[in-house]
């Protein structure tokens, strides 16, 4: 039980250290550059001890659940050996947790004014919003595709920059024929389609995966699905916006 | 008092709809296809529950202290009256005006990252199966100053007004060139931190400082130059993460050349 506590406690200076530099950065500009007095004292008080709190809570909740569920998961897909359903699990996965993502959502909605602003689409509500739900599962679909082909990639030992090159090559080529107003929030929404609870689980699923095929090195071969799957949104949205 | 419960219980129940389909997924094909009941369910479910218990606290923490600040920080910064241009702005904007918006951005962008719960996921993992070669907090360290610079950048680049695709493919260059050259065991991991930099502390302060950027300088539109932040926050890390690797090599190559050449 003390040990327990111990690491709990560890954790917690931990938390206080890594968040130490953004208090840092606001009180020194706020008082030096801004020189303004810090309001709601209390309120960020409280709010500071719910962030170190918080974040001590999810490091240590990472270690019991989703490292594990997703090593796991790859070691019972590896010795199963279907194929199918390891890459239709990876596709699920994707699908699954991009689709509800709430910064996507915000992203998919923005698209939407710009592209009733422009006059691509009606500046009614319901088309709109019809816009905005097809580039929501668009972009999870791609993000789906992403994961099962990175997946895919691990299985078979592809180097991973021969995904990322033709990636990136794709991501230039849409945007010479995408519409401008489009391009800056495509770019944006690669960054943020991978949240907090997706990334640990699929780091977890490329790198466990890596360990339990023979002739694969974590190292090498396990990291990339979240590279891969952040770069496909940006061509789906550009391509979203051309077509429609 | 009320507010603050208020506020967690919503964002409590946020999260839990977030997480649903990820649950939903991962039991459906555990007992549907593995048909195996789940190893250490007790300890999972805790975890589980640590993590969403975290990330509500997390958000309503950062909502209630950070955000408001910040982004009255990110538009006072911005603003005519701050910056006091000592150009006429409608005829050209010195960008050496906008001195304090890169160097403030630079600082949240590194401060951000370095608080990013899923890099620090990434960096724990990468550090555990390369046996300690790689330094959780040093490659923290790197994906936060490639943060930083690329903030800083992207502000110049909305102050400047030049195109963002030009950016973003000179990067691309960059990094393709770099692939070619750094160690093969980094590269994986190079291109992950490039996506995990930007989610829940980044992301709301930096499109704070783009959009309050954007609506101050006559003749930029913040609904098209606003943007491109994000961008640049997820492709200068990749840069900076290969370089480190490529630092350490050449330092522990010069090392090892330097005694064998002596025993010569």
């Amino acid at each position: 039980m003390l040990n327990v506590k111990n690491k709990f406690v560890r954790q917690l200076i931990g938390s206080v250290i890594d968040l130490l530099p953004i208090f840092a950065v606001i009180f020194v500009f706020q008082i030096l550059v801004l020189r303004q007095p810090v309001p709601n004292i209390a309120d960020i008080a409280i709010g500071t001890a719910f962030v170190v709190l918080g974040l001590t809570l999810f490091i240590q909740g990472l270690e019991k659940s989703l490292f594990p569920v997703g090593e796991h998961m790859a070691y019972a897909f590896a010795k199963k050996g279907s194929l199918f359903w390891l890459l239709l699990f990876a596709f699920a996965l994707g699908f699954g947790t991009t689709a509800a993502e709430p910064a996507l959502i915000a992203v998919a909605d923005e698209a939407a004014r710009i592209a009733a602003e422009g006059g691509m689409i009606h500046s009614s509500d319901a088309a709109k919003s019809d816009y905005a739900l097809g580039l929501r599962f668009t972009v999870a679909a791609s993000v789906g595709a992403a994961i099962l082909v990175g997946v895919l990639r691990i299985i078979r030992g592809w180097p991973l920059h021969y995904l990322i090159i033709p990636g990136y090559i794709g991501v230039v080529v849409m945007t010479f024929f995408a519409p401008d107003e489009i391009i800056g929030i495509a770019y944006d929404s690669g960054g943020v389609t991978t949240s907090t609870i997706t990334v640990p689980l699929v780091t977890a699923l490329g790198v466990g995966l890596a360990s339990a095929i023979q002739g694969r090195n974590p190292m090498t071969d396990g990291f990339g699905l979240i590279a891969f799957a952040s770069l496909t949104p940006m061509i789906f949205v550009m391509a979203y916006g051309m077509i429609i | 008092m009320s507010t603050w419960l208020t506020e967690v219980l919503s964002v409590f129940l946020a999260t839990l709809r977030d997480v649903a389909p990820i649950v939903f997924v991962i039991v459906f094909f555990q007992l549907v296809v593995i048909r195996r009941p789940f190893a250490h369910l007790k300890n999972l479910i805790i975890g589980m529950a640590y993590v969403i218990l975290g990330i509500t606290f997390f958000l309503v923490g950062l909502d209630k202290a950070l955000f408001p600040l910040g982004t009255v920080m990110a538009e006072q910064l911005t603003s005519a009256d701050f910056i006091n241009p000592s150009t006429d702005q409608s005829t050209s904007i010195a960008w050496q005006d906008y001195i304090w918006v890169y160097v403030f951005g630079a600082c949240i962008g590194f401060a951000t990252t370095l608080a990013e719960p899923s890099l620090i996921a990434v960096a724990i993992k990468a550090s555990q199966i390369s046996a300690g070669a790689i330094n959780a907090w040093y490659l923290r360290i790197a994906v936060s100053i490639g943060v930083a610079f690329g903030i800083a950048l992207g502000t110049y680049r909305i102050v400047s007004g030049t195109e963002l695709y030009l950016y973003i493919i000179a990067g691309y260059i960059v990094v393709i060139i770099q692939t070619l050259f750094a160690p093969k065991l980094i590269i994986g991991l190079a291109y992950d931190s490039g996506g995990v930099t930007t989610s829940t502390v980044t992301v709301p302060l930096v499109t704070a400082l783009g959009i309050g950027l954007a609506s101050s300088i006559p003749g930029r539109n913040p609904l098209m130059d606003g943007f491109g932040l994000i961008a640049f926050a997820s492709l200068f890390p990749i840069i900076a993460v290969l370089a480190y690797a490529q630092l350490t090599e050449w330092l522990s190559r010069r090392a090892t050349n330097e005694p064998s050449q002596k025993e010569n």
